[in-house]
């Protein structure tokens, strides 16, 4: 991060001395996102985490923790990037000193909304192949495919979403050739150009594909594509415990590279899930056997189907990330349901939903409207997109509630978070609250008129 | 004698279609004098067979109408009989023997309404078998109609029902300067697409804008490579299409001798028929500067533009089509996908709407036609956020009446007032709400979806003994 700041700092002053209008390169750092970080390492002596988060008070809220009841008029105050108090009406928590308050009016609070699938920073404009850091067609780059060299932290559709009240999100690879598509990540979505602190899990999990689309990259059948992900495993464990004698030559050939047999192997130890899209009941039983032959742990990715098996999901404790939008039959999603949510959860699963989009991730508040809409119960949609989510990947400890000692993703809602005319008022991500900008806002308000020649959004023609 | 032909000359002189026709001078309904209507160039050989079902007189009373002109009525009544809108206001008397409904806590629109779908087209399950939508053989298939690859037992039929969508139009897709003709169809199951095929509706010509066309050819090495080569594959056909429709003016005008008929051109005969203004064009063009040379070319060869399509950037040239009247059909929030959807944004529709254009929010997109007024919905809450408040009463005409203007059909339906079609939908509550649902949805005054019937979705053959009807939503 300071290291970042210091080589734009750098170039600032190089632009500079070069004669460059200080507005032109104002505009020239806005639009590469860089004012916000250059500025408060420049006025402040704090150290950069410090400067990042002023101290914040949340007065007057319906706080919705999350993980405990629901709080009508409290106070939530935010300090060094993390929740310091949670206190309800009518008590006065410390405040640290120079805090900005935010009176919220009575209305909602939430923790940032965590969405669980997304190419947010690896894939712009997706009908370019330039842009695209997802998918690799390198037979030889599998499981060890990390898709951080690629993630682009000032990528256009970042605030789009973030402003939205989506402060989290898994970016994850695509299948390629390979049904293994290889390791995803979890950052937050704050301003600036820093990678390494928005960087929350690394890697979060190992991506692959079995049903139609395992069975499409292994030769044409479900049975060859279980049997690949099965030699993959099982020779990251003969690779795994025979190091020595592999690197000494005297091991038998594996049929993935040395890079990726490590990787597989974080899969192995468990310090990583295995995260299977799939959709259709048989597809579903078909991972939870594998989970169960190599004691994996695994999540079940699309599962439009689900609910038909959810009984066996939940006896194998193993967590789905669904869109309950998505009720077209397919020939691997014939029982697909918008009462898929409902079902499963009422079955038991652990369910987090996903837009499984990137432009536009941002709806994933309407997604979990709709499974409100048919019958998942309002908070067990919120949990759905916070907390259960955070539990799923792993970072609950820091995230998905508002609890004291969880960073500060927080966002005042103008009403119910998930209903189509509320809007998210304030959007504090790690602690600080991130501008309500957006390319698209600056689109709107350069088109707002339109007409004389000169005019904002000069003549049409 | 030979009724084409005599038409042909009607309609030198009539145009049609919202893209010049004044506000108020709609298509005249099916059963007007035929002498004052345009006519189509040649017969249609798949001629509609839609009978309506079968239907009570029912009065929904007590609920929150929004009647699609504008109006917004707390506490109103409608009455439909014999598949009719009989009566629409705050006291309406129930016939004896009607069905009553009390609908209070609800809301009632006009039944809802798509411009841009693949239904049937492109069909749920998404097979290769089922890829019907794209002839990505040649630039220019105008000659080929969407209606001959739209299979009526796409289960999408019946979700998009259930989303309260009564009538839509389905197109080929974008892949070509001119991909074919559209269909117009009410949504009821059939055996038949011409058992769908809603009663008096103009075809419409599907052309495309911008990066698709010249991605498909030019990929291949072929023409069109460029937006150049885009625009001079349009003005081309069109001269070969006045030469067409020339040809056959000429023949009529010494005597239309049958040994001398010229010969038939499946392809110039579609696109003669739109310089007739019998068919209307549907235009797929994302960006502003894009549009405006179309208007152009539109002027060069004398026919109208009825509808741009996607028109991402339509909010920079409102102006533009409220002057030429042409409705933009926009996504509520589709951006980013490719470099022609970037400048998207959340206001498009509205900002539209505010210039006094014909805006339109579409699906183009089989779970978006489930959730139009969702989509709708998110357009008012993000530009309510900005300072554009736009009424519900005005906004549901995005998904109601303005497309049916635009697919030619606002006369039969698209808003309720006494005397157009039954097509309503009685909604949970506020149709702009994630948690309203469709709860029943009346297509010609039939009830053809009831959420509280125990297997609601009327689904083609298609999903039958796959699972109990019971557990499919």
């Amino acid at each position: 991060m300071s290291g970042a700041r210091t080589i734009v700092s750098v170039l600032a002053a190089l632009v500079l001395s070069a004669g460059v209008s200080a507005p032109a390169l104002q505009a020239q750092a806005q639009a590469q996102g860089l004012i916000q970080a250059l500025a408060p390492a420049q006025a402040s002596t704090q150290t950069p985490a410090q400067a990042q988060a002023q101290a914040i008070i949340i007065t007057n809220a319906e706080i919705h923790t999350i993980s405990g009841e629901v709080i009508q008029g409290g106070t939530i105050v935010v300090e060094d990037g993390r929740i310091t108090a949670v206190a309800p009406a009518g008590t006065a928590p410390p405040t640290p000193p120079n805090a900005r308050t935010i009176d919220a009016g009575g209305r909602i609070v939430t923790p940032g909304f965590l969405e669980s699938s997304t190419q947010l920073g690896i894939v712009a404009m997706g009908a370019e192949p330039g842009p695209a850091d997802a998918t690799v067609t390198n037979p030889r780059v599998t499981a060890s495919f990390n898709v951080l060299d690629g993630f682009d932290p000032n990528a256009m559709a970042i605030p789009v979403t973030r402003i939205e009240g989506i402060t989290r999100a898994i970016v994850r690879p695509n299948p390629g050739v390979s049904l293994i598509a290889g390791q995803g990540i979890l950052v937050d979505l704050r301003t600036g150009d820093a990678v390494v602190e928005r960087v929350h899990a690394n890697p979060v999990g190992m991506f692959a594909v079995l049903g139609q689309g395992g069975s499409a990259r292994a030769g044409g059948a479900r049975g060859a594509a279980t049997q690949q992900l099965r030699e993959a495993l099982q020779d990251a464990r003969d690779h795994d415990q025979n190091r020595s004698a592999f690197e000494a030559g005297n091991r038998r050939d594996y049929a993935f590279s040395r890079l990726d047999l490590e990787a597989m192997a974080l899969v192995l130890t468990g310090e990583i899930p295995l995260v299977v899209q799939v959709h259709r009941a048989s597809d579903i039983r078909a991972a939870l056997r594998m989970k169960e032959e190599f004691g994996i742990r695994l999540i079940l990715f699309g599962a439009l189907e689900g609910w038909m098996v959810a009984d066996e999901i939940r006896d194998a404790g193993v967590p789905v990330v669904i869109n309950p939008m998505l009720n077209l039959p397919g020939m691997e999603s014939l029982g697909a349901t918008l009462e898929n949510a409902a079902r499963l959860h009422e079955a038991g699963v652990t369910v987090a939903l996903s837009s499984f989009d990137t432009d536009n991730a941002r709806n994933l508040k309407q997604v979990a409207g709709n499974a409100v809409a048919n019958g998942l119960p309002h908070d067990a949609a919120l949990r759905a997109v916070t907390l259960t989510p955070a539990e799923i990947w792993g970072i609950e400890e820091r995230f998905g509630s508002i609890e004291v000692g969880k960073e500060a993703d927080l966002v005042i809602w103008s009403g119910d978070p998930f209903e189509l005319d509320t809007r998210a008022e304030h959007v504090i991500i790690a602690g600080r609250e991130i501008p309500l900008e957006s390319r698209q806002i600056d689109l709107f308000n350069r088109y707002r008129t339109i007409g004389g020649p000169g005019g904002p959004g000069g003549p049409p023609r | 004698m030979n009724r084409p032909l005599l038409f042909l000359v009607a309609g030198l002189f009539f145009t049609t279609g919202c893209a010049t026709a004044p506000r108020d001078s709609s298509p005249a309904p099916p059963d007007a004098d035929q002498d004052a209507q345009p006519s189509p160039l040649f017969e249609d050989p798949f001629p509609s067979t839609y009978r309506a079902f079968p239907s009570t007189p029912t009065l929904i009373r007590d609920a929150t109408i929004l009647t699609g002109t504008g109006e917004i009525i707390e506490g109103g009544a409608i009455l439909l009989r014999d598949g009719r809108i009989a009566e629409v206001g705050r006291d309406v008397a129930a016939p004896a023997g009607a069905t009553i409904i009390d609908g209070s806590g609800m809301w009632v629109t006009p039944g809802i309404i798509d411009t841009h779908s693949h239904l049937g087209v492109y069909a749920s399950p998404g097979v290769a078998a089922n890829a019907d939508g794209n002839e990505m053989t040649n630039p220019n298939t105008a000659e080929v109609w969407a209606e001959h690859s739209l299979w009526p037992q796409d289960p999408g039929f019946g979700h998009a029902l259930a989303g309260g969508t009564t009538s839509l139009q389905i197109l080929p897709g974008s892949a070509n300067l001119f991909g074919g003709r559209s269909v117009t169809v009410k949504n009821v199951p059939a055996r038949t697409y011409q058992a769908m095929k809603f009663p008096g509706a103009p075809h419409g010509l599907k052309m495309a804008c911008g990066e698709n066309p010249k991605r498909v050819y030019g990929g291949q090495g072929r023409f069109p490579m460029t937006a150049m080569g885009n625009v001079a594959g349009y003005r081309s056909a069109w001269i070969e299409a006045e030469r067409y429709r020339d040809r056959w003016t000429r023949w009529r005008d010494n005597g239309a001798d049958p040994a001398d008929r010229p010969d038939r051109n499946l392809r110039l005969e579609t696109l003669a028929a739109v310089l007739e203004g019998d068919i209307l064009v549907h235009n797929h063009c994302y960006r502003a500067d894009e549009m405006v040379t179309m208007i152009d070319i539109a002027r060069e060869f004398g026919y109208t533009i009825t509808s741009f399509h996607h028109a991402t950037e339509a909010y920079k040239i409102r102006d533009y089509l409220a002057e030429h009247d042409i409705c933009a059909s926009m996504w509520a929030d589709w951006w980013g996908f490719k470099l022609e959807a970037y400048d998207a944004i959340l206001q498009n529709v509205s900002l539209v709407h505010e210039a006094g254009a014909c805006a339109i929010v579409h699906s183009d997109d089989g779970h978006g036609i489930q959730r139009l007024n969702q989509e709708a919905a998110k357009v008012l809450g993000a530009s309510a956020a900005h300072g554009l408040h736009i009424p519900k009463e005005e906004a549901i005409a995005w998904i109601t009446l303005n497309p049916a203007r635009s697919m030619g059909i606002d006369e039969e339906t698209g808003s309720l007032e006494a005397g157009k079609a039954g097509d309503v939908v009685l909604w949970s509550g506020d149709p702009f709400s994630v948690y309203t649902r469709a709860e029943k949805v009346f297509v010609d005054g039939a009830l053809m979806y009831d959420r509280s019937a125990p297997d609601p979705l009327l689904f083609g053959d298609f999903m039958l003994g796959i699972l109990p009807p019971e557990v499919v939503r």
